[in-house]
């Protein structure tokens, strides 16, 4: 019951903190003092206070959009363990709940998107769906993989998999899958190779061009959300990365908290050596990735 | 007994619905509600039978006098039939009630009679399909499905490419007929009658033979790839309700062929499930993928039925690999999903297409890069395709997720258990359905923002109306059934679960698909989803916002923007018509712009059928150009015919004696 008390308050809780390090650590190597680590949460409490702006071309879709991807990523989190604690939900095939999940705040994000029509915002639609093809079918080669090294069909004894059973002959293709998700992370997450964040040049850009038109509480959701998302992500990749245990309940919290901390720097590192890749050439990176969840795929069931 | 003799009762009154409206005048619409009435009270027949046989249980079967050489009129009922019936009698009742507005018989005096006429003949033809238990009644009653569903999506012959349309069709089909004639007759050699009954040893060649006839010529009818030629011209080209019931169902007849012939022999060879995994993975990926290239919408829909066809085909194979492996939960979940999907893509793919067919009466066209805008003037209509894209898209809490979900925990089973137990290939069949998956969102995000959001691109929209009642009923029908299943599937997994016990063979009392894949937990979940979302937006009606405005869309700042600039559908999905261009081969005439005021250019992009293109239509002409000679013994006269058959036989009796 504490668990995922603790469980709960962390996914709602720590999202915005994430964005809070991947600022500070870019200032960091540009020199900067940088905001504030709370400065997101900052951020989205000024929004929640504004008033919005509708564009008269929207329907219920673009109002629903923001709210549905909310809903359908924390129900998510709730499928994803935490260090070695069981996740608050978990039963068979869960992971293709978590998968279709964010299936479906995909399809109300591009909705809302198109819903503006605005050419900048169906650009981004556009390149959302298309990108989607290449990281969807990657973390189904890493499911697979965690698959076949616990024998379970849910996310807590999948991603536990790898520190219960650890074996030189999962090695390899333990580190592929983590690079492969880390790729995916990035991408999911919209950040620098694959999207940048911070740019107001609309064309190179995939995530904040389909909210250019939300305003005030909705885009405070979609701010949150966007943390949300990443916060998820690094919260599996970190099973991947770190897969041990100690003996206390409480160090392996302060060890999960520290370790999504962790991959918050790390992309606050990628994020400032190096530069966004032109629009044509992601989905290269993103077919590496899937590459390198097929190779270690193949690697283990050979 | 009683539930057979309903339902074949409901076969024979849905067979003859459409003849007496010939009687009525073809001005007036009396005789097409009398046919709608027919259809209702064959329905509500037909799903009484179906539900006092699920009630009692027990199969039963008939055999009637009838006087053909060969055959028997043998009929049977079991809950492998039972699954398909219930699709047969609640689709076209949906689709001639919605005829009754989209086809009125007042405005299309000229082809509406012929239209009721060959609907029920459809509807019926299908039952009888899947009823039979003998082949000749089975080819007959094949036959008269093949040719009704010719009639009925051919009414507006007075059209180029409708007539065109249907001779495509009509070759493709008899062309899947001439295999199934093959495999029948193979059949009586091998087991002695044309009786239907399943058989328990069978060599393995010709169980193999077997197979593979009834994978091509079944195949034909459910447009798996590459025989789908016909179905995307048939299905753009039919009216939308005849569309809804030939993809709906008449598809779903192809699969029922295949899962009844499977279910007659036993499963020889590894090779069955692994062929009928491939064609799943292929027809499943180039299905999605020519979907989302498309820019007529119900050629985007009709893609999209080849596309979860595959779906099938995969759940199928596993369901194969299963049997011949041994493994009941692959069985269970393979086959179980496979006919969950069955039945979840009559239900969807039906709204969409009566959803579609709204669009098309409202703007007279079928290019998506013509629509836009109509979420304001059609709200109900939106909300209707919403759910029903979320369902095909396998969303949750929609239908399709169920049914997915069930093939994804069958295909990651593969490669659990130990070296002789388990098949890594098979698991590649997991990401191919992530890949369509994650396609088909693509597809139909394309759909909905050209055809519902952002501004109209034409006149004709801002004259647009709410749909009729009579057009949104049946589309509300499908869509609560919709969420019905994906929220509460356990009733109809039971139903399944019975299936295929029958379809495996299996002595073993039924075994629970709850307790290999937790489907009450799902329940819950998306019960959790749906209350979720409408707490939050309850939370975000009642936010105090302050002074909320009305504006134009930002746009960045550009201060005349038309609708033109809007991203339009072709737009929306060039970047993956590209990135599949080596299956897509888009054709397109790019102008080449020069100087510093360039004249007024036009550009131009398709995407036609690789297969039919490149491949039969070179093939036909081919043969056209070199074959004439043989024509010299086509003379278009009965009597000369007659004499070969003659001679024919003559030479028959000389060298067999």
């Amino acid at each position: 019951m504490i668990t995922s008390i603790i469980h709960v308050l962390l996914l709602l809780l720590m999202p915005p903190l994430l964005m809070g390090i991947i600022n500070k650590t870019k200032a960091w190597f540009g020199g900067r003092v940088g905001a504030s680590f709370l400065q997101p949460y900052y951020d989205i409490i000024k929004l929640m206070r504004k008033g919005m702006v509708y564009s008269t071309t929207t329907t219920w879709i673009f109002r629903i959009g923001p709210i549905v991807t909310l809903v359908a990523l924390l129900i998510a989190g709730l499928l994803v363990p935490m260090g070695p604690f069981s996740a608050p939900v978990t039963f068979t095939g869960d992971l293709i709940l978590f998968a279709y999940l964010f299936g479906l705040s995909r399809f109300f994000t591009t909705a809302a998107a198109l819903d503006t029509g605005s050419a900048f915002e169906g650009m981004g639609s556009a390149r959302e769906v298309t990108f989607a093809c290449f990281s969807e079918p990657a973390l189904f080669f890493v499911f697979l993989v965690l698959i076949k090294i616990s024998g379970a069909f849910s996310l807590t004894p999948m991603l536990h998999g790898p520190m219960e059973g650890f074996s030189v002959a999962i090695a390899a293709p333990v580190v592929l899958i983590a690079i492969g998700l880390f790729i995916i992370m990035l991408a999911e997450s919209c950040r620098i190779p694959v999207d940048d964040p911070n740019t107001h040049l609309e064309l190179t850009m995939i995530h904040e061009v389909m909210v250019l038109d939300h305003s005030g509480p909705l885009f405070g959701v979609i701010s949150y959300t966007a943390a949300v998302k990443l916060f998820i992500l690094s919260t599996v990749l970190l099973h991947i990365l770190m897969p041990f245990q100690l003996q206390s309940d409480w160090i392996n919290w302060l060890l999960q908290i520290f370790g999504v901390m962790g991959i918050a720097v790390l992309v606050g590192v990628v994020e400032s050596v190096m530069a966004r890749l032109q629009m044509q050439h992601v989905p290269y990176l993103l077919v590496s990735a899937l590459l390198f969840c097929a190779f270690g795929f193949i690697l283990l069931v050979r | 007994m009683v539930s057979l003799n309903l339902i074949l009762g409901a076969i024979a009154i849905l067979c003859v619905s459409g003849f007496p409206a010939l009687l009525f005048s073809s001005r007036s619409n009396h005789g097409q509600r009398l046919t709608t009435f027919l259809i209702a009270v064959g329905s509500v027949l037909g799903l009484s039978g179906a539900g006092l046989f699920l009630a009692s249980g027990n199969a039963v079967s008939i055999q009637l006098r009838w006087q053909l050489p060969w055959g028997n009129f043998s009929a049977a009922l079991d809950v492998l039939s039972v699954v398909f019936l219930s699709l047969i009698f609640i689709v076209p009742l949906l689709g001639s009630v919605y005829g009754l507005e989209y086809w009125k018989q007042s405005e299309h005096p000229e082809n509406g009679q012929k239209l009721g006429v060959f609907f029920g003949l459809l509807a019926g033809s299908m039952a009888l399909v899947v009823v039979a238990r003998d082949s000749i009644l089975f080819i007959v009653a094949w036959e008269i499905m093949a040719l009704s569903a010719f009639f009925a999506a051919t009414v507006e012959d007075d059209n180029c490419s409708v007539r065109q349309a249907g001779w495509v069709y009509l070759i493709a089909t008899h062309i899947g007929t001439l295999c199934l004639f093959a495999m029948f007759i193979l059949w009586s050699q091998f087991t002695g009658s044309f009786e239907l009954s399943p058989v328990l040893t069978m060599s393995s060649k010709a169980a193999g033979t077997l197979f593979i006839l009834a994978l091509i010529g079944f195949g034909f009818k459910a447009g798996i790839m590459p025989l789908h030629v016909w179905l995307p011209g048939a299905h753009a080209n039919a009216p939308s309700h005849v569309s809804a019931l030939m993809s709906g169902v008449m598809l779903k007849m192809g699969i029922y062929g295949i899962v009844r012939m499977t279910q007659l022999i036993p499963v020889t060879d590894i090779w069955w499930g692994s062929v009928l995994l491939i064609i799943g993975i292929i027809s499943g990926v180039a299905g999605i993928v020519f979907s989302i290239s498309q820019n007529d919408i119900k050629k985007m829909l009709a893609y999209s039925s080849i596309e979860n066809i595959g779906i099938i085909c995969i759940a199928l194979g596993l369901a194969l690999l299963g049997r011949y492996q041994g493994r009941s939960d692959w069985v269970f979940l393979g086959f179980g999903g496979a006919l969950l999907h069955v039945v979840n893509h009559g239900l969807f793919k039906s709204l969409l297409f009566f959803n579609a067919g709204t669009v098309i009466h409202v703007m007279h066209t079928r290019d998506i890069n013509q629509m836009g805008g109509l979420a304001k003037k059609m709200p109900l209509t939106m909300i209707l395709f919403v759910l029903g894209a979320i369902a095909i898209c396998a969303l949750p809490p929609m239908n399709g997720f169920m049914s997915e979900w069930l093939i994804y925990i069958g295909l990651f089973k593969t490669i659990t258990g130990d070296a002789v137990q388990s098949l890594p290939f098979a698991a590649l069949g997991a990401v191919a359905l992530a890949t369509i998956g994650s396609l088909a969102v693509a597809a139909f995000v394309k759909l909905a923002g050209a055809v519902y959001l952002g501004n109209p691109r034409n006149e004709l929209i801002n004259h647009a109306e709410e749909s009729s009642p009579v057009l949104l009923v049946p589309m509300c029908i499908c869509a609560v059934l919709c969420l019905f299943i994906g929220v509460y599937p356990l009733p109809v997994v039971n139903v399944l679960g019975g299936a295929t016990n029958l379809w495996a063979r299996s002595t073993e009392p039924a075994m629970s698909v709850l307790h290999i894949a937790p489907l009450q937990l799902i329940c819950i979940i998306a019960a959790v989803l749906l209350s979720a979302i409408i707490f939050f937006l309850l939370v975000f009606r009642l936010w105090p916002g302050k002074n909320d405005i009305a504006k134009g869309t930002w746009d960045c700042g550009y201060a005349r923007p038309t609708d033109k600039m809007q991203y339009t559908g072709s737009s929306t999905g060039d970047t993956l018509v590209k990135l599949f261009g080596f299956i897509l081969w888009p054709v397109s005439q790019k102008p080449e712009i020069s100087g510093a005021f360039p004249r007024r250019f036009s550009f131009k992009s398709v995407v036609n059928d690789t297969i039919l293109d490149k491949i039969i239509l070179p093939f036909f002409r081919f043969a056209g150009h070199y074959l004439p000679m043989v024509r010299v013994f086509q003379m278009g006269q009965t009597h000369t015919y007659v004499l070969y058959i003659l001679i024919i036989i003559i030479v028959l009796l000389i060298v067999g004696f």
